[in-house]
């Protein structure tokens, strides 16, 4: 993790939202956080336009692989697990880009999905982004990661992000060309993010899973 | 004073540094024997999980504890966990009882949920119901321990009317119970409620989240009035690996670790060891270890260690408990009596029950319904 840009809260902290980026990708450098980037900068200039401040978090899920294979075999988080859940607890936005193997999101980003805590993802805007080598998987997205997120009660952006390797080569365009080039989507996909999240109250902090929320007479009476 | 023990789950798994499984039989004489050794090495506590699926033998455990109460004369007998959402609170009540009778009270118990879905239905429940019937039959065990006479009904059980659990629990007074949990607050605030013992087994757990389980079980102790928050009842889980020289016993060790059920495969030794009460090293590591845990959760009563999972031979385990009784935990027990508040009870033990109680109370009960008025006799002492 690690915070990329983002003013001072302390200057407007009632116009601050943070914006949790949780790239997937598996290389270093990869397209997936080069695509993730992109997103993260139509993403922020959008919010600025309505207003908003994004302070910008980025989990890596390739960094948490061993903890997350650990987590899958014992249920218990590892402290850098731990730290991932509580940034992603405290977003009020979050993009998630992921490679596409064989079709679908790869294990390691369904490990990250799967291990967050229960209602992590519930009501709270998701704009998805995904790539691959080929423009065969461009559909991935819907099939795949839209049924993803819609299971774990996402807010899903209506527009994803979809980026072939041929895409990485076109830079300008126009939305009246038959096919709307990669710069063009990541706009449009941030301006949705940013009215979805203008139109909602900042969040308000994620409930301890191990507080306490009924007294024993109440559970005695089966509340 | 504390109390310090060995619990076992009872698992059937192969050694992996010989590919040898032992059979159900072996397995069960070998817990009857780390019983036994624990006794022997002056051990306060053995402990019996509670199975009803393989590769686990310990299905039946107060027929297991009867067999080591008739063979030992010290050692508390007690469970981890007895699985109080599936048993019948009612079998519960007499089982433990007679236990209790045969062992001269030398006899608790730790409840637990149990976690695997299809043991539920194959008792006639369902997992999903994990939370409110443990509350419901903890609620009915609890009053068929204390009421010579109990008419009763609820939502998972048939009713009961005029029933008398028997034997009626030695001298009057019911078996202690301890509620372990790992992760559920309510578990702990069902502790609290009843002023029981709280054990979490922390073998998973780091220490931050050991510390808000224990907090909240004494901070709700203190609420429903059974004293303070540090006069708690609370136990705790443990696991050891040790050899005088601790480059033998991670090396020993680490082929057990590496492939053992539940975390083998996944986090390392080294990280394992760093973020769980798991030690492996010398006796001397484990006692700074475990003379740290009450800086953790508080001066605390009992202190169970796991030792014989994941395809340890029995001669290893038995050495495992040798070194525990001999070398670490007189240690423990000195260095943990170091500070600790006069006020801090001890462990609970049938013999404190009893003293609190006032006096033993020994109550035959012959419960013959009024054919009058259909109420039950009021039971004279």
């Amino acid at each position: 993790m690690s915070t990329v840009h983002g003013p001072d809260a302390r200057t407007a902290p009632s116009a601050v939202r943070h914006l949790v980026v949780v790239s997937g990708g598996v290389g270093q450098p990869s397209s997936t956080r080069l695509l993730a980037d992109r997103m993260t900068g139509s993403a922020v200039a959008s919010l600025a336009v309505v207003g908003l401040t994004a302070q910008v978090e980025v989990v890596d899920v390739r960094d948490l692989a061993r903890d997350q294979t650990s987590m899958v075999l014992t249920g218990v988080p590892t402290p850098r697990l731990g730290e991932a859940f509580g940034v992603v607890a405290a977003a009020d936005a979050v993009l998630l880009v992921t490679p596409i193997y064989s079709g679908s999101y790869p294990g390691m980003v369904k490990d990250f999905l799967d291990l967050l805590p229960p209602d992590a993802l519930r009501g709270l805007p998701v704009l998805m982004g995904a790539t691959a080598g080929t423009a065969r998987h461009a559909l991935a997205l819907e099939h795949a990661v839209r049924p993803l997120l819609s299971h774990l009660g996402a807010l899903v952006v209506p527009t994803g992000v979809f980026a072939a390797t041929e895409d990485f080569g076109e830079v300008t365009g126009s939305t009246t060309a038959d096919e709307v080039p990669l710069s063009v989507r990541i706009s449009r996909a941030g301006t949705e993010l940013a009215e979805l999240v203008a139109q909602r109250a900042p969040r308000s902090p994620a409930a301890d899973p191990f507080a306490l929320t009924a007294s024993f007479e109440e559970l005695l009476r089966g509340q | 004073m504390m109390q310090f023990g060995v619990f076992t789950v009872g698992d059937v798994t192969a050694d992996p540094t010989t590919g040898r499984t032992p059979s159900e039989g072996e397995r069960i004489a070998a817990m009857l024997a780390i019983a036994l050794k624990a006794e022997e090495v002056g051990l306060d506590v053995f402990a019996t999980g509670e199975h009803h699926n393989p590769p686990f033998v310990p299905s039946s455990p107060t027929t297991m504890l009867g067999w080591i109460a008739a063979r030992t004369e010290r050692i508390v007998l007690s469970t981890a966990t007895t699985l109080i959402t599936t048993n019948d609170p009612v079998k519960i009540a007499e089982d433990y009882a007679m236990l209790q009778h045969l062992a001269g009270g030398r006899v608790d118990l730790m409840m637990g949920r149990g976690n695997t879905g299809p043991v539920y239905p194959w008792f006639g429940q369902d997992i999903r119901n994990g939370i409110p019937l443990a509350v419901e039959n903890y609620a009915l065990l609890h009053r068929l321990w204390r009421e010579d006479v109990v008419d009763w009904q609820g939502r998972f059980r048939s009713p009961l009317q005029s029933f008398t659990s028997t034997p009626r629990p030695l001298d009057g007074v019911a078996p202690f119970v301890w509620h372990g949990s790992i992760r559920s607050p309510e578990i702990a605030e069902q502790a609290a409620y009843y002023g029981d013992g709280f054990f979490h087994n922390n073998i998973f757990w780091p220490s931050e989240h050991t510390a808000q389980m224990v907090n909240l079980y004494r901070e709700r102790f203190e609420h429903y009035g059974h004293g303070s928050a540090d006069q708690a009842i609370v136990g705790l889980g443990g696991q050891v690996f040790m050899r005088p020289r601790s480059q033998d016993a991670v090396q020993e060790f680490r082929p057990y670790f590496d492939v053992a059920p539940v975390y083998g495969h996944g986090p390392s030794l080294e990280e394992f060891t760093e973020m769980t009460p798991l030690t492996v090293g010398s006796p001397q590591q484990v006692i700074d270890r475990y003379a740290g845990m009450r800086d953790v959760v508080g001066d605390y009563q009992r202190q169970m260690f796991l030792i014989d999972h994941a395809g340890l031979p029995l001669s290893t385990v038995l050495e495992q408990i040798e070194i525990l009784g001999t070398e670490v935990v007189p240690v423990l027990r000195r260095e943990l009596a170091v500070g600790r508040p006069a006020h801090v009870p001890d462990a609970p033990t049938h013999a404190r029950l009893v003293a609190a109680a006032g006096d033993r109370r020994d109550a035959p009960v012959h419960a013959l319904a009024d054919d009058v008025t259909g109420r039950s006799p009021v039971v004279v002492p």
